[in-house]
């Protein structure tokens, strides 16, 4: 591909002034030709560097990363327009700096806060109301339209958002999912604390992907300061992440079962989810993982016994996962459930820049371990997995896949002694006028965090994308024609995070 | 006279408890303890001790609810004969009262959850109203079957007397269509699995839970009475169909009824157990088998059994 991008590398920090500063014109172009020809936007946001306002634009293909930015215009031709996986970005923007996008086919605020730069709301918002404030949800007219209001506050104990069905009958035509509930204003937070505290912060992003943001703050400070942590160290976060990935997946399909009221695999899998938390216990002293990844390494070693324990909890435990897995979906009345629910077609999915499992089970082959490998994973060799239905079941079918595939890795990782440096001191200096991105696979999907400092070495920018932020319209898109009693089942294929949406 | 009495009593006594033998299979399946068998009356104290919460914008309406279903329901065990005695009220037609009694039951029931004007309680409203109107068409089917097996109308001659409906008679074998459908019916209207989940939280897939959602305290007991009622109601006349033994003694009598009601208790848990619940959109279909199959009982029982 042919571009006036510059070619990045995961996880390596870059000067700044490397990074090709176009003119917005030309900038503008160059995103929507490679969006167009198929690039995948990972990053686009916009940052304040003394006075003026920048825009920044971090896109990749399955093999490449690129990055350009440019000066923010104050209000500019929507590129959604045109190129539909811009939408979400360009309306977090305008929210966040209130850089307004003209004719962007749906300007709706995304989290509901002021603008950082106090210019007048683009979405002529005060903030004095509760969300959403001014602005009127979809509504479908019709003598036997209906519409149901979920949320935000839910029947369990779950985060909030709002989730408001116009439906026909039982039939949903149209779902709109309103967040913006749990924003705690993340991104400036992490601008602002000592470095000391980072880390900790980051723990507190999404509690279900502790370890992932975690891996990704950890790694773009190592870029940043020259830090590299130990072969011994890169193994244990890999197994972090994998232990991460198999106890939300396994809690996932025990969640699945039990939304169709298939006992015996909700509460086994419910079961299975402990253990392997209890694994990630062993190896830090907290279930999620918390204090174990730090940028330079890790904060516990793992022993031969920790390792003799893990071996033989994975030796027990493999072939009852195997069973239940087995038992789930050879049940006639629950593949009745999951098959041809919810379908998200490819072309879908592609524009709504769908990632992870989600986008997988659309036939979108994506895996950032095989794509932008860090840590342990360039010296494994992760196979493709991928379902071409796009429907609750090829979700539930991907996760299950997955879970036995990081099953074996861990197997494998296992098998020989890991010898680490703890790391003690948490304290680091990041490299001045620098810039880095960092991608992993969070057991969403796609986690990234980008990090741009000044001339001090002062953090400028931080910049967080969960995968829910791709994936939340994927499920509004999901529920499109299907049965209102089947969103539950949609939304727990999906199980998005609202807190790494908010924030 | 007496006996009725006290039977009735006993029945709407021991409802609870036979609710909460479901709860142990499904325990048993899933891997559990599960509660104690007298979890619901550990409930049914608790909240008749806490007081109801009224929304301003409900009626006398959403009061009434609650009382009218209990009632219906403790009325329709008023006729039915348990463990073979004779029941306390019975008459020529009272099958037919019986259906609508628990019909008015339910119209009251789908009355108090339109008078919250919540979304959630429309919708469970209107696919409870949609799926007994199915269960009705069975319930006729069978009813015109048992009229030409004992040409009478009312529940006291099918299930007690001398000559109760037995699987060894001549009419035996289309009689375990009937249990089958009677089986169905019973599975739909006391909202279990596959039809409907009595344990999920999650209310747009709900039919029967979600219109009670507002109701709270003693309210809530009393529709929660009312349903093990209902459940025992329909649980008694399968059992009964099942094994409708007379041996002389009471106290033998009473223990086979016993153990054939915890069959059917045991048979509602097991089903829950292995099977997921149907789609919505499935559902009607599946209550539809249950009228195919009183349909094609009926049909053989004419033609071929004259």
């Amino acid at each position: 591909m042919k571009t006036v991008f510059k070619q990045i590398a995961n996880g390596k920090a870059i000067a700044l002034d490397i990074i090709p500063h176009l003119a917005f014109d030309e900038f503008a172009q160059e995103v929507i030709t490679i969006v167009r020809q198929g690039g995948k936007i990972v990053h686009y946001f916009a940052y304040a560097d003394g006075g003026a306002v920048k825009l920044m634009a971090v896109l990749r293909t399955d093999k490449l990363l690129l990055a350009a930015g440019c000066d923010a215009p104050e209000s500019y031709p929507a590129f959604s327009a045109q190129c539909e996986p811009f939408h979400l970005f360009e309306r977090e923007m305008a929210e966040q700096f209130g850089i307004k996008p003209e004719g962007h086919p749906w300007l709706k605020m995304v989290r509901y806060h002021a603008n950082s730069r106090g210019l007048p709301d683009v979405f002529g918002n005060n903030y004095s109301h509760d969300i959403p404030g001014n602005y009127d949800y979809f509504a479908v007219e019709g003598p036997e339209i209906h519409e149901v209001a979920v949320g935000p506050v839910h029947a369990g104990v779950i985060e909030p958002g709002h989730f408001r069905f116009n439906c026909i009958g039982e039939r949903v035509l149209h779902l709109e999912i309103q967040l913006g509930y749990q924003h705690r204003g993340v991104e400036d937070l992490m601008c602002n604390a000592d470095v000391k505290r980072l880390p900790v912060i980051t723990e507190g992003i999404a509690g279900d992907t502790a370890i992932g943001n975690s891996l990704c703050m950890a790694q773009a400070f190592e870029g940043l300061a020259s830090l590299r942590p130990d072969a011994g160290a890169r193994i244990i976060r890999t197994i972090a992440l994998e232990l991460e990935r198999i106890a939300n997946h396994l809690g996932d399909l025990g969640a699945l079962s039990g939304d169709v009221a298939f006992l015996p695999a909700a509460n086994y899998f419910g079961r299975m989810r402990g253990d392997f938390l209890n694994m990630t216990l062993l190896l830090c002293g907290n279930r999620f993982g918390k204090g174990l990844v730090r940028p330079g390494g890790v904060c516990f070693p793992m022993t031969d016994e920790d390792r003799k324990t893990l071996t033989e909890r994975i030796k027990e435990l493999k072939p009852q996962v195997e069973h239940v897995i087995d038992l789930l979906f050879s049940t006639i009345s629950v593949l009745s459930r999951f098959e041809s629910c919810g379908k998200v077609s490819r072309p879908d999915a592609e524009k709504l820049g769908l990632v992870g499992p989600a986008a997988r089970a659309c036939g979108i082959s994506y895996d950032t371990r095989r794509s932008f490998p860090t840590e342990h994973y360039p010296l494994l060799d992760i196979l493709e997995n991928v379902e071409l239905a796009g429907d609750v079941h090829a979700r539930a079918r991907l996760r299950a896949q997955e879970v036995l595939q990081s099953i074996s890795i861990i197997q494998s990782l296992l098998k020989d002694s890991v010898k680490t440096e703890c790391v003690v001191s948490g304290s680091f200096n990041p490299a001045p006028s620098s810039f880095v991105v960092t991608i992993n696979e969070a057991w969403r999907g796609e986690l990234s965090h980008c990090v741009l400092t000044d001339a001090a070495g002062k953090i400028l920018r931080y910049k967080i994308k969960d995968p829910s932020f791709h994936n939340w319209n994927g499920l509004a898109m999901a529920l499109r024609d299907t049965g209102i009693s089947d969103f539950p089942l949609n939304n727990k294929s999906f199980n998005l995070s609202y807190c790494g949406f908010d924030l | 006279m007496i006996v009725s009495v006290i039977l009735w009593f006993l029945a709407i006594l021991l409802a609870p408890f036979f609710a909460a033998v479901i709860l142990k299979v499904k325990a048993f399946f899933g891997g559990k303890k599960g509660p104690p068998l007298l979890i619901h009356y550990y409930t049914m104290i608790k909240l008749f001790q806490k007081g109801s919460v009224y929304s301003t914008s409900s009626t006398f309406i959403f009061k009434l609810g609650p009382v009218v279903s209990l009632c219906t329901a403790a009325m329709a065990l008023m006729f039915l004969p348990v463990a073979g005695y004779r029941p306390l009220l019975s008459f020529h037609g009272d099958v037919i009262f019986i259906l609508y009694l628990l019909g008015l039951g339910r119209f009251f029931t789908i009355a108090a959850a339109m008078d919250t004007a919540s979304p959630f309680e429309g919708m469970g409203a209107a696919r409870e109203a949609y799926f007994s109107i199915i269960c009705e068409a069975t319930f006729f089917m069978i009813l015109i079957l048992f009229f030409k097996l004992t040409g009478s109308l009312s529940l006291a001659d099918y299930l007690s007397g001398s000559g109760p409906l037995g699987l060894w008679q001549t009419a035996g074998s289309p009689l375990l269509f009937v249990i089958i459908a009677f089986f169905i019916v019973l599975l739909s209207e006391n909202s279990r699995v596959p039809v409907d989940d009595p344990a999920t939280h999650l209310e747009l897939t709900m039919i029967h839970e979600v219109m009670v959602l507002d109701h709270s305290g003693p309210d809530f007991g009393f529709i929660e009475l009312g349903a093990y009622c209902k459940l025992f109601f329909y649980s008694a006349i399968v059992s009964r169909l099942l094994a409708p033994l007379n041996p002389g003694n009471p106290v033998l009598t009473g223990c086979l009824f016993i153990a054939a009601l915890l069959v059917v208790y045991a048979a509602v848990g097991v089903t829950e157990s292995v099977m997921a619940r149907y789609k919505m959109d499935k559902v009607p279909k599946f209550i539809l088998t249950s009228f195919v199959l009183a349909f094609f009982a009926t049909v053989i029982t004419l033609e071929f059994l004259k």
